[in-house]
């Protein structure tokens, strides 16, 4: 039996470590049970170092609530992916600012959250 | 050296059906019939005639059988390719194969949606995706946000040369009598609106609204019989890339510079002999894109090339005469309505938006998050 690569993912979410994959060398993200463009069934997964930079940013505004940012994170280990930048005002995250892990505790209703906040290297 | 071949098909019928907020209770399904029996009788043909059959919606998840059943048809040919608002792009390039094939002579394709009705959320709800969703992004407004910010950090793009865009549209609109928006807009108004995802406002933002279409294709050789001079088939190309917007390589890079690369191959032509296109404009910054990836302008100079009303009536090229999806009609999936337009402008029957000369135009439709393109460039029988 197969385990389902999302339930690994959020298997390490719980233990606070961003997980991806890698396969023939690259890095793998979204987690799947096929590697992209090899075929190859043997993906292995990393724990990512949790560093990486902005690569795109918008800012969500829904009514009656604060602003919310959403950004594309490109992850040092070269795979991207959706997150949030915190801990500064959704408008002023920008492209190219350096982020570090921040995991917001899951609960009975929703796995753990791999945001980012700004950090100085 | 081109490679261009006689055109095989044509366009012979086209319609939209009653747009904007519809009767209460008109179903999508309705809406598909009710343009299939106005674009029959655009072209004089009957509904027994038809024997291809091609047809999407985000609220009808089996458009063939269901459409089929509704107009009583058994046809020889379909296809319900559901790649978002450039279905029916992909579906007039499979009609010109199978009519190509002998495997169906009159092609019908049709679209039907009554968002503004039901609301979006019920009409299109997102598809699950545990990488994204969590983070709340307002899909899918919030990836082409993304998108646009891309755009402006590499570029220098700005929200004003965005807000052009709508700017332009608007000013078509207003010489539609079909339009939605009926009252001028301003490039000060669309940055002071209601901010939905930086860096767009709702008024960079298309249309929530009823609406639907059809168009009716044949050989070029029946088409010459019909109520109307042909607009034949020129080039299609179709391409497909990411599906969700963390899974696109380079956010200002879409592939339509593949799907505009093999229609204007097949066609023969180059940017420079398009007199009007229609570029699916789901927010602002997709016709900047598309006019970047499409070749009318190099990538990067999107922004700039839409400034001072260059896409507007009376500047340099026009776009989206109808007033697109920002202005006229965005019933979800566009992508038909944006070809109707650009058979009308071929044929000459735009009224106070025709473009003068308009031997060939170009329609480019737009799929989920800038995922599926596809491009047609349709022509009068005066281009061989």
């Amino acid at each position: 039996m197969t385990t389902s690569p999302l339930s690994i993912y959020h298997g390490h979410l719980a233990r606070g470590e961003l997980a991806y994959q890698v396969d023939e060398g690259r890095p793998v993200f979204f987690p799947r049970v096929v590697a992209p463009e090899t075929g190859n069934t043997s993906l292995q997964w990393r724990v990512s170092k949790g560093q990486g930079t902005v690569y795109a940013t918008t800012v969500v505004y829904r009514k009656g609530e604060p602003p919310l940012n959403v950004a594309l994170v490109d992850l040092d280990e070269g795979f991207r992916m959706m997150s949030r930048v915190e801990s500064l005002p959704a408008e002023a995250v920008k492209i190219g600012m350096r982020v570090r892990l921040r995991m917001i505790p899951g609960d009975a209703q929703a796995p753990a959250l791999p945001v980012f906040d700004p950090f100085e290297p | 050296m081109t490679q261009r071949k006689t055109p095989s098909v044509a366009v012979v019928g086209v319609a939209e059906s009653d747009l904007g907020e519809v009767a209460a209770g008109l179903s999508p399904v309705d809406l598909m019939a009710q343009a299939t029996a106005r674009a029959l009788d655009d072209c004089g043909l009957r509904l027994r005639d038809v024997d291809g059959l091609f047809c999407a919606s985000a609220q009808v998840r089996f458009g063939p059988m269901v459409l089929a059943e509704y107009l009583g048809l058994r046809p020889r040919y379909f296809d319900g390719t559901q790649v978002g608002g450039a279905s029916f792009m992909t579906h007039l390039a499979h009609a010109q194969l199978a009519i190509e094939q002998g495997w169906c002579e009159v092609a019908l394709i049709a679209y039907g949606s009554t968002q503004r009705s039901v609301s979006r959320a019920a009409a299109s709800p997102p598809d699950p995706n545990p990488y994204e969703l969590p983070f709340r992004p307002l899909l899918p407004a919030s990836a082409y946000a993304l998108a646009a910010s891309r755009h402006m950090h590499a570029f220098g793009t700005t929200r004003e040369q965005l807000a052009e865009v709508a700017v332009a549209a608007r000013q078509w609109a207003l010489r539609n009598p079909a339009a939605w928006e009926k009252e001028p807009l301003g490039i000060r108004q669309v940055l002071d609106s209601r901010m939905v995802s930086w860096p767009l406002t709702v008024r960079d933002c298309c249309l929530v609204v009823d609406g639907g279409g059809a168009m009716i294709l044949t050989s070029a050789a029946r088409a010459r019989s019909l109520r109307k001079p042909p607009v034949q088939v020129l080039g299609v190309g179709e391409a497909i890339g990411h599906s969700s917007i963390s899974n696109m390589p380079d956010l200002t890079v879409t592939p339509a510079r593949e799907s505009g690369a093999l229609a204007f191959r097949r066609a023969g032509l180059a940017p420079a002999d398009v007199r009007m296109l229609s570029l699916y404009d789901a927010f602002t910054i997709t016709p900047i894109l598309f006019l970047e990836d499409l070749g009318f302008c190099p990538k990067g100079e999107g922004g700039r090339f839409v400034q001072d009303g260059a896409i507007a009536p009376g500047g340099r090229l026009a776009v989206n005469t109808n007033g697109g999806g920002l202005s006229y009609c965005h019933p979800g999936m566009y992508g038909l309505l944006a070809m109707v337009e650009a058979v009308r402008q071929v044929r000459g029957e735009c009224g106070a938006r025709q473009v003068p000369d308009c031997d060939v135009a170009l329609a480019h439709g737009n799929g989920a998050v800038l995922s599926s393109q596809c491009t047609v460039l349709f022509g009068s029988a005066a281009v061989r």
